[in-house]
């Protein structure tokens, strides 16, 4: 708000709403940290993803002679009680993590956008319906029933549950996004745009696909972003019950409850935690920034500056303290 | 003449309170198919659960010395005698009919009928998550209203950024980084538990480390929350009136504005406290401390089907009760609301 009052209308420029988007977001120190935090975090996970099938190197390899190593240049995170190698032990758990926070999160979007969007447009009886579905899906005690259907499919093998997990993330986290798309899509519908493609003749699913979910995106987006983080940590505090992701694929829940089961392991071979605890809180972290600053980018409400603006800013913000300083050594000569 | 007064009373009391009984009469019904829905859903689950029920709960020392056939026979007059010769469909009104009648099973794992020992893990589980989220709510209002007041200022950056790393960070991580500071390193509080076996340290002792998880991972998010309820009230006229009407500031904020945040306020508090169970399912596992979350912990291990629907049924029907606080909640704070449904 401060920033724009200080400035004439003279430099203001026009540009697209995306663009605008884009400018905000980029002003947005903490949110750029994040979003480079998260690159570099991707692309490690990426890239040692790469080098454990190139190089077929087997995570379940055991070593006992090797067993707690401190960290050093030949294991960065040092070794666990099986002397299996932490970094990339940690690495592959995030490759879990990040596969399970964006299926889970697309399929959830995929059925909040479909289910609010079918109830926003339609409305009447089928709305009340959908609605009414959606409240009784939210309030399931959301960490307990996951917890049950996972123990229920105790017995299969790592890969099966690791998509089950998806499922379970994606089918029970819908219902918030839902709800704001139908809210965003019953007030859509009322403007002429809608009323115009009715008019045309243009089918109900062409309506909804191609007409109304576009102007929610921005929305979606932001609350997907959200959505992500909390998705990762729900998977890693499920896998910290074993109830995630068996052996031998490491997940960062269980590396940390592996060594947390006694006071004795926790607190001398501290690495064997802390690497798998930092990595979480970092990639959730990261991503909590961009959604917080994509939310704010999204808001029309909110203020943004351009390039030019804010070279502009610091230029006058140069001379205010050069000026500030001359009157300072004036008042100490007098 | 008396009399009359009295029965005059009377009826106004029941005039006043009636409408509120309605309402909420009204919104139980209205939860009644969730209640439906959960119950099934929640049988169904537990119908799931691998392995046969009827073996789990023979005791294995019975059948030690019987032959094959004697044994098989057993299992079957077993399975009579606990139900499950008949269909489904029976059992799951069986079910009911035990839930209401309040008879919740036999725990397997503990050997011992689930009556008599719920009681005190709920109470165990409530103790310290009620003490958790008054103390979070305490710290987080000032905070969230002196941030919310000092909108885009460097306080109010600090808090947000301080918040955001209170929502990224693991429950379970803070406590494991809690309990090597203050259990491993200095020495100063105990590992996890409840009570001291050797009754030298004082209970209160135990609390320290869960109540502090609880607060600091559910303080970050109460924070925005009032920040953002906050900064919706303060836009709004009647706070510019009661500013040009000459009212200090401190009356404006905690009469006029925060009394108004209030109303979002409760919302939150409606769906913390499901969550607030929901979380502590961790923080009791980490901490050993005996609630409702460790007894799914351990139902989970020996497959208890008894425990764990009655630690589904307890999770859902604090949900529900959830609901329907947030529902009479708003419409016993916000005038608008208790216009419209209470009448």
């Amino acid at each position: 708000m401060s920033n724009n009052d200080k400035l004439s209308k003279e430099h203001e420029k026009i540009i697209s709403p995306t663009r605008q988007i884009m400018e905000k977001f980029k002003h947005n120190k903490l949110a750029m940290a994040g979003f480079i935090s998260f690159g570099l975090l991707l692309l490690v996970i990426v890239g040692a993803q790469a080098y454990i099938h190139l190089t077929n190197y087997d995570l379940a390899n055991v070593d006992i002679s090797q067993k707690y190593m401190k960290p050093s240049m030949q294991h960065l995170f040092g070794t666990d009680a099986q002397g299996r190698d932490l970094f990339l032990r940690v690495l592959a758990g995030g490759w879990i993590s990040i596969q399970v926070g964006l299926l889970s999160t697309i399929l959830s979007i995929v059925l909040g956008v479909s289910i609010g969007a079918t109830a926003g447009f339609f409305g009447g009886k089928i709305d009340t319906l959908i609605m009414r579905g959606t409240e009784i899906v939210s309030s399931f005690p959301f960490l307990a029933i996951a917890m049950t259907i996972s123990a229920i499919f105790m017995d299969l093998d790592a890969q099966l549950r690791l998509y089950l997990i998806i499922f379970i993330l994606g089918f029970l986290r819908w219902t918030g996004l839902a709800r704001m798309v139908r809210g965003q899509i019953l007030s859509l519908r009322e403007q002429e745009f809608i009323v115009a493609t009715r008019a045309l003749g243009i089918s109900s699913f062409n309506q909804i696909t191609k007409h109304l979910i576009p102007n929610v995106l921005t929305y979606v987006i932001v609350s997907g972003t959200l959505t992500f983080a909390g998705a990762i940590l729900t998977e890693s505090s499920l896998s910290y019950l074993g109830l995630s992701v068996t052996e031998p694929i490491p997940t960062w829940g269980r590396l940390i409850s592996l060594s947390a089961k006694n006071a004795i392991v926790m607190t001398n071979y501290w690495w064997t935690w802390i690497f798998p605890g930092l990595a979480l809180f970092i990639l959730i972290m990261s991503i909590n920034v961009i959604g917080e600053g994509l939310r704010d980018a999204v808001d029309p409400k909110s203020q943004y500056v351009t390039k030019e603006q804010r070279i502009r800013l610091k230029e006058k913000r140069k001379r205010e303290k050069e000026r500030q300083k001359r009157r300072k050594l004036a008042k100490a000569a007098m | 003449m008396e009399n009359e007064k009295q029965q005059g009373k009377l009826r106004t009391l029941f005039d006043t309170v009636f409408p509120y009984i309605k309402y909420i009469g009204n919104r139980l019904l209205h939860l009644l198919p969730v209640v439906i829905i959960i119950s099934i859903v929640i049988f169904t689950l537990i119908q799931l659960m691998p392995g046969d029920p009827i073996l789990a709960m023979i005791n294995p020392e019975t059948t030690a010395n019987m032959t094959e056939e004697q044994r098989l026979a057993y299992i079957e007059t077993m399975r009579k005698v606990l139900g499950y010769d008949k269909p489904v469909i029976v059992r799951y009104f069986l079910w009911w009919r035990d839930v209401l009648t309040g008879n919740f099973g036999y725990s397997v794992a503990l050997n011992k009928p689930i009556n008599e020992f719920i009681g005190s893990y709920i109470m165990n589980s409530f103790k310290v998550n009620i003490v958790g989220f008054i103390i979070a709510f305490l710290i987080a209002i000032p905070i969230g209203i002196k941030s919310a007041v000092r909108k885009n200022t460097r306080y109010d950056k600090i808090v947000t950024v301080v918040s955001m790393v209170g929502i990224s960070l693991p429950s379970f991580f803070m406590a494991l980084l809690l309990v090597l500071l203050f259990s491993a390193v200095l020495r100063i509080l105990p590992f996890s538990g409840m009570v001291d076996p050797r009754g030298v340290r004082p209970e209160y002792v135990y609390y320290i480390l869960p109540v502090s998880v609880i607060v600091l991972s559910s303080l970050a998010s109460l924070i925005r929350y009032i920040r953002n309820a906050m900064i919706e009230v303060l836009k709004a006229d009647y706070i510019r009136t009661s500013r040009a009407k000459g009212l200090s500031e401190k009356v404006v904020i905690y009469r006029h504005a925060f009394k108004n945040a209030l109303i979002p306020v409760i919302t939150i508090i409606g769906f913390w406290i499901p969550a607030l169970f929901g979380g502590s399912i961790i923080v009791e596992k980490i901490f050993a401390w005996p609630g409702m979350g460790l007894l799914m912990n351990q139902a989970y291990q020996f497959k208890d089907r008894g425990v764990l629907s009655t630690v589904l049924l307890f999770f859902a029907v604090l949900t529900l009760f959830a609901n329907l606080f947030v529902d009479v909640g708003y419409a016993l704070v916000d005038p608008r609301i208790k216009a419209r449904r209470i009448k």
